[in-house]
């Protein structure tokens, strides 16, 4: 671990700013610090500065930046108006991680592209122009959506996907003062520039999560892993669903573990809208997700995968096939 | 030669005497401190003045290190020196190695190798020093980095019998599979870590080790000094799994700098260096044919492999172990081979061989029966041969028939469908499978001195090590036992290297082999007191301090007239080693779920039934047999070293990447301990336990599947990715 300096911020005023590397749970900076991943010369602790309230904010909620996951999942609010957003948190990391990781950290967590968590290979986002080691590569956990050849790494979490399905927004505070940024905006795609995971400029920190007005219906997240305990996801689906006699009027969908951002195709939501349920219906909204997916060798089986895990899922979430789903 | 078991001690001792301690499920009496946090490990020694050291490793496969340019390091903060002696190891030792493995740290024979040792003051320090540490390499040319497709050479004395391609010519029904198993890691708890400290010309090292007395010489040798000179202290070791049979990089860096700094130096490997370093499991590749008569006999046995490792290493994973004997049929051709590859050393991993051997000769297994409309149950049971084939000596003794009866009952597998895809809920498709466990089992020689003290109490003494199993507990209900003490009145030392050498850690010998010690060392005693007491020894009885005979009642310590008694145990194998083929078996039982949607597989519950011998203590016996299991369906499910083979470097070389099962993986597992006594194996009638529940456990986890959802897998781990594309259609 490379020297660096330590301050305590009291309030936001002085965590603003591009002279030190922002702090909060660590769960993530502090692993990559300890792999020169991330070599910040400064940390700026931010967890004493407030921003660690749920609180209503129009018809919906302010999840203040600083909320560690396990208390937003636990929020009776949550749980009972955006329980997609509680499930997407608890299928991530472990009990520990959660309690000590906050919303804000969260979002800007990095991938763990094997390539980009271990010094002297040559990865883009760690050394911006040095290559990509993960293409052609080992590239099972890779993007099948949206990935350049300059970067192939997704974006790892969880809470963020359903959060995009959520049509959440995302409140940012810099030193030219505020701004708010759509969820499905926030982080980027890697273009040329894979280094950037996020619009978050210098000196920006986010401040708080907004939640629209409840919207009902049938939330379901679904992670689909190589072991029940503590993994990233392969693919993950979040998904929003509302049937109205017989018809579906509402799906909202996003995907995780496939792009370098939480990947949400308004597409897929409008062709199913107005349609009633079935097994046709979904493999063609299915195939149209999945219609401009490109596997990178080594992840290949995600395409069919993710096909298969938004029939599963929108299966559950319409009653039909008669299932007795049970989530194992 | 002294303290060779060349007769089968038929006596039962263990079975006439009073004290009720064997067998019984006592607590490990040093659980209390590791719960605690307060039995010291390796590196939470702190000597005074102690500096720390980090190894650098190389990021080429292969080739010379032609630049360290220490200069620059040395310059930075804390630090006190940069190391690359040429004494400093390239691999680890293998098991009972007793040498210095291969050293010189100039070279570099696999990604990831330590080519040096940054010391400084504080870790964090010595940990930016050695990332900074600017390398030059000379790198070769063309590296073998990918096993599949090269030559190989045999790793293994190859066994053939008869003929097996006639066999499979005739046969009624045969299965000639090939498949495929991923290399593993030990992953420890603990990581390799080493505090050396000189005084004068002697060295202690405090490390995690498994078999010290082979550990010492090892360090020695690597040193060039003589072994009287070493010490080392391994009281509390955080699981070894085969890693830590031999010394590592650790131990001989740290003694290098420790001696050239005059202080004391710490060496931790970090959990990367430990995947990058330590010893792995060969992935394999293995072709299985098994030929059945008409009569639903196996005519013949065809199990060839090829494994992987670093030049001249001769550790060949050897798959075929438990095929030689598990079976009948007359015709055999059982081979491994090995080739030769740039990759981190493979060597023993928890029950090298059978792991992953009978992981797919038990799979075999599962097609052929099914293919010869057998249960699977029954054709295992109508080919256990009589004597040993190809060796015609009988077997020591042999639980199989009862592990899977008995098995059978508790699991309810009169329940399962005969074929696959008959039982859906919701998205998942369930099903059952079975496999046989076999394991060899193994006497090494130990040795361990036993202590009556003039108070009555029991002190138990060997450098015998304590990875997690339980030696502590049962070396003091065996001493308990044979002389009346109550268990609160035992205590245990382990794990020095000034102590009397115990069998080590490795194998599931260690409690077998230094429990016999013990044993013997106490029949001694029992010998003195009886003459004390002028009364046979098959009259002696010693129970809570009281020494009955006769109708006399004597304490002990009276008999003891106010001095210790003190007697050193030694067993070696010998003859009963050869006359018999020894073995622990069992049997496993699975239900599985598998998504018919999504190819996840979640184990809904899984149960073992095994015999081992004596079972010394129920609930060490059991939470061996539990950890076994769930590193069988590890191998089955999630367990894989990935390589990149652009430049060999393994590319999840840490937990977060190296999915081992964690408990939302693992449901409910029940063990059923089958008692049985194993004389021609020791004199306490006990065989090894702790690797067994291993081998074949992740074939039940495949047959399972296979009666889930009608695929077969061959590869392994057995991945949603792996099994996406053979699913039936969900719908």
């Amino acid at each position: 671990m490379k020297f660096f300096d330590y301050a305590r911020a009291t309030e936001l005023s002085e965590a603003i700013g591009e002279f030190a590397k922002p702090i909060a749970g660590g769960t993530n900076l502090l692993d990559l610090m300890k792999l020169e991943v991330e070599t910040p010369s400064r940390l700026m602790d931010i967890n004493h500065i407030g921003l660690n309230e749920i609180s209503p904010h129009g018809d919906g909620l302010r999840i203040g930046a600083l909320v560690r996951n396990a208390d937003c999942a636990a929020d009776l609010r949550v749980r009972r108006d955006y329980p997609l957003l509680a499930r997407a948190i608890l299928a991530g990391a472990s009990p520990q991680l959660r309690n000590r990781a906050t919303t804000g950290g969260n979002l800007c967590q990095r991938t763990r592209c094997t390539y980009f968590m271990r010094l002297g290979t040559r990865c883009n986002k760690r050394e911006p122009g040095s290559g990509c080691d993960a293409i052609g590569g080992v590239n099972r956990d890779h993007a099948i959506f949206g990935a350049t050849e300059h970067c192939i790494a997704t974006y790892p979490g969880d809470m963020a996907v359903a959060l995009a399905a959520l049509d959440a927004s995302v409140q940012i505070e810099g030193i030219d003062g505020s701004r708010q940024v759509s969820l499905r905006d926030f982080h980027r795609l890697p273009d040329g520039d894979p280094h950037l995971d996020n619009v978050l400029t210098g000196g920006e920190i986010i401040t708080s999560v907004k939640l629209p007005a409840p919207v009902g219906g049938k939330q379901i997240y679904r992670k689909i892993r190589d072991r029940a305990s503590y993994a990233f996801a392969l693919v993950s689906v979040a998904a929003i669903v509302t049937l109205d006699q017989g018809r579906i009027t509402r799906a909202d969908l996003a995907f995780g573990g496939v792009a370098h951002k939480p990947w949400h195709d308004p597409a897929v939501g409008r062709a199913l809208i107005g349609n009633e349920p079935s097994d046709q219906l979904f493999s063609e909204a299915a195939d149209l997700l999945v219609n401009q997916a490109k596997g990178q060798g080594g992840n290949d089986f995600k395409i069919p995968l993710l096909r298969r895990s938004l029939i599963a899922v929108l299966r559950e979430a319409t009653g039909i096939g008669g299932n007795d789903v049970r989530n194992l | 030669m002294f303290g060779t078991y060349d007769i089968p001690d038929q006596r039962n001792l263990l079975d006439r005497t009073r004290q009720g301690l064997i067998g019984a499920p006592l607590e490990r009496p040093e659980s209390g401190l590791k719960v605690c946090g307060v039995a010291p490990y390796a590196a939470e020694h702190h000597p005074p003045n102690c500096a720390e050291g980090v190894l650098v490793t190389a990021t080429i496969p292969q080739g010379r290190v032609i630049a360290l340019h220490k200069d620059e390091v040395l310059a930075m903060p804390g630090v006190l020196g940069v190391f690359a002696d040429k004494r400093m190891l390239r691999r680890p030792a293998q098991g009972t190695a007793g040498k210095a493995p291969v050293q010189d740290v100039r070279a570099v024979e696999y990604h990831g190798q330590p080519i040096a040792l940054v010391v400084a003051e504080t870790f964090e320090q010595a940990t930016h020093a050695a990332k900074a540490l600017r390398v030059e390499y000379e790198a070769s040319a063309t590296v073998p980095l990918d096993p599949e497709g090269l030559e190989t050479e045999p790793g293994r004395k190859p066994v053939v019998l008869g003929d097996l391609d006639q066999a499979m010519a005739e046969a009624a029904h045969s299965v000639d599979l090939t498949f495929t198993t991923e290399g593993h890691a030990s992953a420890a708890m603990e990581p390799h870590a080493s505090v050396a400290e000189w005084q004068g010309d002697d060295l202690t090292l405090w490390g995690s080790f498994q078999m010290i007395s082979h550990n010492v010489k090892e360090l020695a040798d690597s040193l060039r000094i003589a072994p009287r000179h070493v010490r080392i202290r391994s009281a509390y070791v955080g699981g070894g799994f085969g890693s830590k049979l031999g010394i590592s990089h650790d131990a001989v860096a740290a003694a290098i700098a420790a001696r050239e700094l005059g202080r004391p130096v710490r060496v931790v490997l970090s959990r990367q260096q430990v995947f990058d370093t330590i010893t792995r499991r060969s992935e394999t590749g293995q072709r299985l044919r098994l030929a059945l008569d008409a009569g639903g006999y196996l005519a013949g046995i065809g199990h060839e492999a090829w494994v992987s490792n670093l030049p001249d290493e001769p550790f060949a994973e050897p798959v075929t172990q438990a095929t030689e004997f598990l079976y009948s049929g007359e015709n055999r051709k059982l081979a491994v081979n090995l080739a030769r590859i740039s990759r981190v050393t493979s060597g023993s991993v928890r029950a090298p061989g059978e792991a992953v051997g009978m992981q797919v000769l038990e799979a075999a297994m599962d097609e052929l029966a099914e293919k010869a409309g057998f249960d699977p149950i029954e054709l295992r049971k109508r080919n256990l041969p009589s004597s040993q084939p190809g060796k015609d000596r009988p077997y020591s003794s042999r639980m199989l028939i009862e592990a899977l009866d008995q098995g059978a009952r508790a699991f309810g597998w009169q329940d399962r469908k005969p074929r696959p895809c008959m039982t859906r809920e919701g998205e998942w498709w369930l099903g059952m499978g079975v496999a046989s466990a076999a394991r060899v089992n193994m006497l090494r020689p130990a040795a361990a001195r036993v202590r009556l003290e003039p108070d009555g109490s029991l002190r138990v003494q060997s450098d015998q090590t304590d990875i997690g199993t339980g030696s502590y507990a049962i070396l003091g209900q065996i001493a308990g036992e044979m002389l009346g003490v109550p268990i609160a009145r035992v205590t245990v030392e382990l794990g020095d290297s000034s102590l009397p050498s115990g069998a080590g850690s490795g194998g599931s010998f260690g409690a077998s082999s230094t429990g016999s010690a013990v044993f013997r060392a106490c029949e001694a005693i029992r010998d003195k007191l009886a003459h004390r007491l002028g009364v046979p020894i098959e009259a002696l009885e010693l129970r809570d301090g009281m020494a009955i005979a006769s109708g006399r009642e004597v304490a002990v310590i009276e008999l003891l007239r106010g001095e210790a008694m003190e007697e050193i145990g030694r067993i070696k194998p010998g003859k009963t080693d050869k006359d018999y083929a020894q073995a622990s078996y069992g049997a496993f039982f699975c239900e599985v779920a598998v998504n018919a949607f999504t190819a996840e597989t979640r184990l809904r519950r899984m149960l073992g039934a095994f015999g081992f011998g004596r079972v010394l203590n129920a609930r060490t016996a059991r939470s061996q047999c539990l950890g076994g299991m769930v590193w069988g369906i590890g191998s089955a499910l999630t367990e894989e070293l990935g390589f990149d083979l652009r430049d060999g470097q393994m590319t999840n070389h840490d937990l977060a990447g190296y999915h081992v099962p964690c408990h939302a993986d693992i449901p409910a597992l029940e063990v059923i301990l089958l008692e049985e006594r194993d004389a021609p194996a020791s004199p306490i009638q006990a065989k090894g336990v702790g690797e067994l529940a291993i081998c074949g456990a992740a074939a039940a986890v495949a047959n399972a599947i296979y009666n889930a959802c009608g695929v077969r897998m061959h590869d392994f781990p057995m991945t949603p990715a792996r099994l996406l594309p053979k699913l039936p259609d969900p719908f």
